[in-house]
């Protein structure tokens, strides 16, 4: 059995398509059998909703009378400062960056209550936000300071621009040290008090095309409450790595950079997020719909939490550090259960990522698709596979010979 | 009838030397577990206990703080989740010592039962999108 995307369009446009979420797919192909539930399946929906600290937009904010160059200059929306070495009216606003006065972990952890992320949903949300400038001057852009609110509405393009989002698979993090530890993946209680996983599992794009036969380039997708587009892998993609007989990631791997119009976006699926002892970050609602084009591509999006295996990681030394050093390596039906061992010891587990919102993201896609409102895309080109040659590479650090 | 409440008893500054807990306990044959006591800086005395004994000696024992001046109120009220911040992620519940927030292994949601809650704030500021207010 082959289907194709042009195929399945028509169906869309026809509202007949037979759309299912990832989750519910497990069970029909369970009691179908894979060759049947291809054959009337004709889209699978995924979702993810968990902190993404690859993030951001880029704003064009109009040229104010007399022009002011903030490129090369200093830019801040609400106090929170944004890259500026670009036109003369383009900024990029990253979710990590914080205000100049924010103590960061000067009293450990810092708290982290504002930063571009949050900036970001404010923005989403319609709310005025704060324009500051300081600008060198030129003889065309002779105006130095600015100071003004500023309106999702009123600017020109508004554009989410995350370089890498939707990991596929990642670490659980656990403490084997006798400290507290503020990480990213959240507060880690001493002597292995907790562990915290980050992928919503079954549910996760790229753990139901573990090979990108289906997303690639110009795949049209759920971003943000809006609709998006891949427009690249993300930064740190690194598909040849262990996998297990399912084609699954046995860690962290491919990754996406994902892009779309922030004015059509909502701020309940772009959540300003404060990681304690960390910083500040965004936690990024993404749906992608995998087309079923054959039997193999729906065994694939069949995959279930049992079968998806993520390894245990310790934050105390062997992360900070850069060891490779896995304590256990579990499933996600363990992870989810509350409660896993290590070293021999029962240890409660908790997520970053909400696995109720990423079921509700693959469900919106799933009706816009239902109701013929969102057509699927054909890639472009295909994301870096595991015979690309990609390798992830640590920093090589050669030493800077000082200028006498 | 044996009845147990969680409490938050304020003092004003002219009642901060007073033994009134003592005479709480003493004369109204009450028990109680101290949950967190603090004096703000305008020396007014805040005291969370969670409080039992018998229906009639607790109310007695009630009437008595309300006669010398101490305010007191349920401590739910002052544990808020703001519902439209949650994301129902979960990684309160490994930080709760109560199990006040747990997830619901069908919805996988975290449900906030306020009962369980003792207030002592741990859930703030390990909370990513700062979904949990305590007022006091």
């Amino acid at each position: 059995m082959t289907k194709t995307i042009a195929e399945i369009n028509e169906k869309i446009r026809r509202g007949q398509a037979v759309v299912v979420t990832a989750e519910e797919v497990i069970e029909i192909a369970e009691r179908e059998g894979v060759d049947k539930a291809a054959r009337h399946i004709d889209v699978v929906t995924t979702g993810t909703f968990g902190p993404m600290c690859s993030s951001g937009a880029y704003l064009n904010l109009g040229h104010s009378k007399p022009r002011i160059k903030i490129g090369g200059g200093k830019a801040y929306l609400n106090d929170v400062p944004v890259y500026t070495g670009i036109a003369a009216v383009d900024v990029y606003i990253g979710v990590t960056a914080l205000p100049d006065d924010d103590p960061r972990n000067r009293i450990p952890p810092g708290h982290f209550n504002y930063g571009g992320g949050h900036v970001i949903e404010e923005l989403v949300a319609g709310k005025d936000i704060k324009l500051r400038v300081q600008a060198y001057g030129t003889d065309c852009y002779p105006r130095r300071e600015l100071e003004t609110w500023i309106n999702l509405a009123d600017i020109n393009e508004a554009v989410l621009f995350n370089i890498r989002n939707a990991y596929q698979n990642y670490d659980v993090g656990v403490n084997l040290s006798d400290r507290a530890l503020y990480t990213y993946m959240g507060v880690l209680k001493p002597n292995l008090g907790n562990a915290n996983y980050s992928t919503s599992g079954q549910l996760s794009p790229l753990l139901n095309d573990p090979y990108y036969k289906t997303i690639g380039i110009g795949t049209k997708i759920f971003l943000g409450g809006g609709i998006g587009f891949v427009a690249w892998h993300g930064t740190q993609h690194n598909p040849d790595v262990l996998r297990g007989d399912n084609g699954v990631p046995r860690g962290p791997a491919g990754t996406l950079a994902v892009i779309g119009d922030l004015k059509q976006m909502k701020p309940q699926y772009l959540v300003g997020t404060s990681m304690l002892g960390y910083g500040c970050t965004m936690t990024v609602g993404i749906g992608v719909p995998i087309p079923i084009l054959s039997e193999q591509i729906l065994r694939y999006t069949a995959v279930k939490d049992e079968e998806i295996i993520a390894p245990v990681i310790d934050y105390a030394e062997a992360y900070p550090q850069g060891k490779s050093d896995i304590l256990a390596e579990l499933s996600y039906s363990e992870l989810k259960s509350g409660e896993i061992e290590v070293l021999g010891k029962r240890v409660p587990t908790a997520s970053l990522s909400s696995y109720s919102k990423a079921k509700e993201i693959a469900h919106i896609l799933k009706e816009w698709i239902q109701k013929g409102e969102f057509l699927l895309t054909e890639p472009v080109a295909a994301l870096p596979g595991v015979e690309s040659g990609i390798t992830f590479k640590h920093l090589k650090e050669r030493p800077v010979e000082k200028a006498r | 009838m044996v009845i147990s409440h969680r409490i938050v008893l304020r003092f004003p500054r002219s009642l901060v030397d007073q033994p009134i807990v003592c005479r709480l306990i003493k004369d109204y044959n009450l028990e109680f577990n101290i949950l967190k006591a603090s004096v703000t800086p305008k020396e007014e005395g805040l005291l969370v206990l969670e409080l039992s004994g018998e229906r009639k000696d607790y109310e007695k024992g009630m009437r008595y703080l309300a006669e010398v001046g101490v305010e007191t109120q349920p401590l739910s009220q002052d544990v808020i989740r703001n519902e439209a911040r949650c994301t129902h992620c979960g990684a309160c519940v490994v930080i709760c010592p109560t199990k006040a927030l747990a997830l619901d292994p069908l919805t996988r949601r975290v449900d906030f039962y306020d009962d369980k809650c003792i207030a002592c704030e741990l859930c703030v500021l390990a909370c990513p999108p700062r979904a949990m207010e305590v007022r006091f």
